[in-house]
């Protein structure tokens, strides 16, 4: 059994990050992701077995008239089952519904679908459209520090994500979308259910006048992390929403999505998919 | 050279106080510590829900939680639907429906379409297809699972009425 030599499960912030503050820790939460990933021995454990399920504080979603704020315990069936965020983020909340299957959006978190860094992770294309950020604790100089950074900053490789060892995501935050706020998400795959994203996409944006502003756009499974597509938004910024502006989205797919050949599909299948949903969620806007 | 802790949590409504290994799934915890095989082995990866169980009254595929993670919990696995007046509407609307082809995925079938149907009292039947999506029968006979969730929602309407 690996090289674990003590569990703990604390229910106080200062305990837990004093406990991996020398880096050593496997920080355990709802399982779905480490489980598979130990059994198979791509993951081997660190000494420290830190189960955060009951930690105090950093549970729950709580929304104001400025910003979003998702504790990092939340489980995806609490996004998914959320009136306030149906209202205010409806594009996470559609990514929710998408997830994996109804006994995994139970126990999975939004932080360790986040710390997991998979280039397909479902929950990234819709916060990185909504502009969040991570907020990650660490213990030094004898208290609790919080940094926070954004989600776009986070990943940098599969699986790897600009978190420190000794830092504990706590909580992912975002500004109220304004009302004139449009989001879309799209996802494909084999089938509908427990599928790990062969494509998928989000838009945020803007939408007055026809007209979109403030334009994020970003893919799952084109690259090494998920990303934001500059310059299919370089192509919408301020543009009237129109044949034209679509193509010129639709074309400059191309220039962000750098996919890969792998078991799940190849990459040019990958290219077209995207190109189709950067069509799709754009004529769906244009359509409401 | 594992490292274990001691756990306490209520499992089919009596407590169960024991040592596990701090690695081990709450899987393996039922079937091959405490003798319940019940909750079924299939892919072990939460791909085909054969393990479904309640934790706290949610749906989890008990392959994937670690065993420690039950502690303070209250766990319901198939073995704890039954009550003394005999089988949870569900589990006689499968077998009044011949919703069972070999079997082995009917327990967790079973926690899941319970778990819905408690959940959301008006489920529709797209509904249920949809919250079974991640339990798998190689038999296919995902028909009759349906008509079986269907009867128990109609009797649950019924006696509002």
């Amino acid at each position: 059994m690996q090289n674990i030599t003590s569990y703990l499960a604390p229910r106080r912030m200062d305990e837990a990050l004093r406990a991996m503050a020398d880096g050593n820790a496997t920080v355990l939460c709802g399982g779905t992701d480490l489980a598979p990933q130990t059994e198979s021995g791509a993951r081997p454990y660190k000494a420290l077995l830190l189960n955060i399920r009951r930690l105090e504080g950093i549970g729950g979603i709580e929304t104001t008239a400025a910003a979003v704020r998702i504790g990092s315990l939340t489980t995806i069936s609490e996004i998914r089952r959320n009136a306030a965020l149906a209202t205010i983020a409806p594009v996470l909340v559609e990514a929710a519904e998408h997830f994996a299957s109804d006994q995994i959006r139970n126990a999975a978190s939004l932080g360790g679908n986040l710390c997991n860094a998979s280039p397909a992770g479902d929950m990234s294309p819709p916060l990185l459209v909504l502009g969040a950020s991570v907020e990650l604790a660490s213990w030094r100089d004898g208290a609790v520090q919080t940094r926070r950074m954004p989600l776009e900053q986070f990943f940098v490789s599969p699986g790897k994500t600009a978190k420190l060892p000794q830092e504990l995501l706590t909580a992912v935050v975002f500004d109220r979308p304004a009302t004139d706020f449009v989001g879309r998400f799209r996802k494909s795959g084999p089938r509908p259910a427990l599928e790990i994203s062969t494509v998928s996409l989000a838009l945020g944006a803007r939408f007055a006048a026809g007209k979109l502003s403030n334009v994020r756009v970003a893919m799952g499974s084109v690259a090494p992390t998920p990303l934001r597509a500059r310059h299919v938004e370089s192509a919408l910024e301020g543009k009237k929403l129109d044949s034209a502006t679509i193509a010129a989205a639709v074309a400059a797919t191309a220039e962000d999505a750098k996919p890969i050949d792998d078991v799940r599909a190849s990459a040019w299948y990958r290219g077209h998919l995207a190109r189709v949903f950067v069509e799709e969620v754009l004529e769906s806007v244009r359509g409401n | 050279m594992s490292v274990e802790t001691e756990i306490r949590f209520k499992l089919n409504g009596s407590e169960v106080h024991l040592k596990v290994p701090v690695t081990m799934k709450v899987l393996q915890m039922l079937r091959d510590k405490l003798g319940m095989t019940g909750t079924k082995y299939a892919c072990g990866e939460g791909e085909c829900g054969a393990c479904t169980i309640k934790v706290d009254g949610s749906t989890i595929n008990s392959c994937l939680m670690y065993a420690v993670d039950c502690d303070g919990r209250e766990i319901v696995t198939i073995e704890g639907l039954r009550s003394p007046e005999g089988l949870n509407p569900m589990q006689q609307a499968f077998v009044d429906h011949g919703a069972i082809q070999c079997g082995f995925c009917m327990p967790g079938m079973i926690m899941q379409a319970d778990y819905l149907v408690e959940s959301n009292t008006g489920l529709t039947r797209e509904q249920a297809q949809r919250g079974l999506e991640g339990n798998l029968c190689r038999c296919t006979g995902y028909t009759k699972v349906l008509d079986a969730v269907a009867s128990v929602v109609e009797k649950k309407k019924c006696h509002v009425r």
